[in-house]
């Protein structure tokens, strides 16, 4: 049993942070990792990237956006509570060094997991720019968290009320033509923004890395539910991921394998709703 | 319960066959997951006990891979001993309810039953589940002699077959045994992989229970190789490590439209319906999707499980595709026949070269070629040759890909200086000795994908040689 220390609603029912006490995964984990949860008996085991970990008191943060039955049955869990299981860290770690100029790029839930990467960058001595899309204002997490771990920090909004209005890659082109020198980047969000920072740098070659959360059971390379296709290879994100070489991901396909059971999550919604709670998570978005 | 008669003990010993196993009937049995076999009664067990002529060579024993005392027990049961006769099989498995099930016995300790030579040979493996059911059902599993504690730490890494008979072996020797487990729950292959129908989850945690038990430490959610490594476990004072992490990783063909949606690895297939109890969605959370129509590719054990769980998941048609003939097929015959009884039907002689998938990148179809048989390969089997012109499509929505598992590589890329071979098995020798001192390996993870029994084999085989190196 691993107990919620803290509980954050960084944005009310939608997206919730929980500071749990796993020690083991706390003394072991790096930058870009993940862990597998489960609430409760009949629960499933859910992916979630680390938003943060705390080896002295032995804690990992997670933050996640609430999209189905599971999630928002997690959302309802409280300080003082308990997951049943929690294993980590899994996938490989980000891969640190001192690259030069890195731009991070992080849209809407994954924000989260571009937190600590973002501060290990800055730590190996990279100049850290970080552009942070949501759609709107209220759905803009973890802006004083990044500030931090950033050189420049640039916020963009779909709707224009905060930031800058527009999409974050119209931010990465204009750092392009009018500074250069842009040696990584890392995009982690939905799969639609991760794909449109890859258009953009892959025409002009800029290094990008993605990190992918595709549907897993797993999560130890054993089910092979999360395989992905980079170049002409089959990978499974769960053990070879999670990042990849953006420019070879084949989004298409991720993206219709998010769908795969898109079915039974509205069958789970409707018998949920029909047991009396109310939804307004915008079920069907991007996990990212 | 209706006992047989001194009359009907002395026809008994004389039958040239075995008691049938009641078994539920495939109508009614193909709509559910509870158990296919229902277990002898104590009047079946009584009448096939009887055909048991106790030989003195005891032949059955040198079937077993972990030695269980056969005509021993046997012998117990004709005597209305039945909890003494599962302490005489637990004198050396720690699984019997688990291996009375799952055992292929035909092709161990009832293939060298003196009676097999004149008629069927005595139901070892069903007098076993019996034994085991029965003690079970009192409720009051005894617990054999365990050696005083002498302090010293071992780890197993992985809590399936292989794991779990080597803990207990050492947890009785005296040892501090701890079991770490990746998945949150212990039983490995047991948990994840054997559907519900042919070995019931309560009867994989009761064996486990029992394991727990005789003193044995299990922590779930442990990772090893990610959450700590090998080395760290000596650095903690382990003197000894058991490795045996199973055969994990799932193969897939090869051929085109495998990562389509629909086509599953046998292994995602029966963990989300076996281990997160997908057949029971939406009351547990895990999603399990199933078309009408199931294609099953490959003809093992694990096929046979998949497409009997295509079938009461309630796909309409259930197809296992095979490129060589029923006799190749590496499935027990039991399990073939099992599947046939439930109407599963068998595209034999046939090579799936593509699966081809609608716009939205849903599967539709399954293309094959028929095939013929060969010359012999390096395993033995004739090989299949592709006909020319015989390519067919198949109607599909589902695909299940069940050609064989690997070893997961995590343990051996994670821990230097321990041998691997050249499918990624850890390199062991016949005691389970690896390339590293204080490390020993058993099961799939050395061998390749095999049975559960042979893993426990070497995993019984290993705590001796673990006691042996401790004590040097």
């Amino acid at each position: 049993m691993y107990q919620i220390l803290k509980k954050q609603e960084l944005i009310p029912d939608l997206m919730i942070l929980f500071e749990v006490q796993a020690p083991l995964v706390a003394a072991s984990c790096q930058a870009g990792q993940f862990v597998m949860l489960r609430k409760d008996e009949i629960g499933e085991r859910i992916p979630l990237t680390i938003a943060d970990f705390d080896r002295g008191h032995g804690t990992i943060t997670v933050i996640f956006q609430v999209v189905g039955k599971s999630t928002q049955l997690m959302a309802k869990l409280n300080e003082g509570d308990y997951f049943l299981d929690f294993a980590g860290p899994l996938g490989q770690p980000s891969h640190i060094e001192k690259f030069g100029r890195v731009i991070m790029v992080g849209g809407g839930v994954g924000v989260a997991p571009i937190h600590p990467i973002a501060r290990e960058m800055k730590l190996a001595g990279n100049e850290v720019i970080s552009i942070l899309g949501a759609r709107s204002h209220d759905l803009l997490i973890l802006e004083n968290e990044m500030e931090k771990v950033s050189s420049e920090i640039i916020v963009t909004t779909d709707d224009g009320s905060y930031g800058r209005q527009g999409f974050v890659t119209e931010v990465l082109k204009e750092l392009m033509t009018e500074r250069g020198g842009i040696d990584l980047v890392v995009a982690i969000g939905p799969m639609v923004m991760m794909q449109a920072v890859c258009d953009v740098t892959k025409e002009v070659g800029i290094p990008t890395v993605v990190s992918l959360n595709p549907i897993m059971v797993d999560g130890t390379g054993m089910c092979g539910a999360c395989r992905v296709e980079v170049g002409t290879d089959t990978k499974f994100a769960c053990v070879d991921g999670p990042e990849f070489d953006g420019h070879k991901v084949n989004w298409t396909l991720a993206r219709q394998r998010a769908l795969m059971f898109t079915e039974e999550e509205k069958r789970a919604m409707f018998e949920h709703h029909n047991e009396g709670s109310g939804c307004r998570c915008g079920c069907h978005q991007q996990k990212n | 319960m209706r006992m047989p008669s001194a009359e009907e003990l002395k026809q008994a010993t004389k039958s040239t066959c075995k008691r049938p196993m009641p078994s539920q009937n495939p109508e009614e049995r193909v709509h559910h997951f509870t158990e296919v076999a229902l277990g002898y009664t104590e009047e079946d067990a009584l009448l096939e006990a009887a055909r048991c002529l106790g030989c003195k060579t005891e032949e059955c024993r040198q079937g077993c891979p972990v030695d269980i005392a056969i005509p021993d027990f046997i012998k117990k049961i004709k005597t209305g001993n039945y909890v003494g006769a599962a302490l005489k099989i637990k004198e050396t498995s720690s699984l019997p309810a688990i291996c009375g099930r799952v055992c292929p016995q035909e092709s161990q300790c009832e293939k060298y039953c003196v009676r097999g030579k004149k008629g069927e040979p005595v139901g070892i493996g069903r007098l076993e589940r019996f034994v085991a059911d029965y003690e079970r059902a009192q409720g009051t599993v005894k617990v054999p002699e365990i050696a005083p504690a002498n302090g010293i730490k071992v780890a197993i890494i992985g809590s399936g077959p292989a794991g779990l008979t080597c803990a207990g072996e050492l947890a009785k020797m005296g040892y501090s045994v701890t079991i770490f487990e990746a998945l949150h729950v212990a039983g490995g292959v047991l948990m994840y992989g054997i559907p519900e129908f042919r070995l019931p989850k309560d009867i994989v945690q009761a064996d486990i229970g029992y394991v727990r038990q005789l003193g044995v430490d299990i922590q779930t959610n442990v990772v090893i190789g990610r959450t700590m490594k090998v080395d760290e476990l000596m650095e903690q004072g382990y003197q000894a490590i058991f490795i045996g992490t199973g055969a994990g990783l799932p193969n897939f063909m090869g051929i085109p439209g495998e990562n389509l949606n629909g086509v599953y690895s046998a292994n995602e297939f029966l963990t989300r319906v076996n281990l997160m109890k997908g057949y029971r969605f939406p009351e547990y959370l895990t999603p399990i999707r199933i078309g009408k129509r199931v294609a099953i590719l490959g003809a093992g054990n694990v096929a046979m499980d998949s497409a009997r769980c295509a079938k009461r998941l309630g796909a309409e048609e259930v197809y296992i595709v095979y490129r060589r003939s029923e006799k190749e097929m590496p499935a027990r015959a039991e399990e073939v026949e099992h599947a046939h009884e439930e109407g599963i039907l068998f595209h034999l002689l046939t090579q799936p070269v593509e699966i081809k998938g609608d716009q939205e990148n849903w599967v539709k179809e399954l293309v094959c070629v028929k095939c013929e048989l060969g010359e012999p390969d390096a395993s033995g089997r004739r090989s299949p040759i592709n006909i020319a012109g015989s390519e067919y499509s198949l109607p599909v929505e589902t695909v299940v890909v069940a050609i064989g598992q690997s070893p997961n590589p995590l343990i051996q890329t994670t821990t230097q200086g321990l041998k691997t071979g050249r499918h990624g098995t850890i390199d062991a020798n016949s005691d389970g000795q690896t390339s590293r001192i204080g490390i020993f390996a058993g099961g799939d993870i050395v061998t390749g994908a095999a049975t559960v029994i042979l893993a426990m084999g070497a995993g019984r085989k290993a705590a001796a040689a673990m006691d042996k190196y401790l004590k040097s």
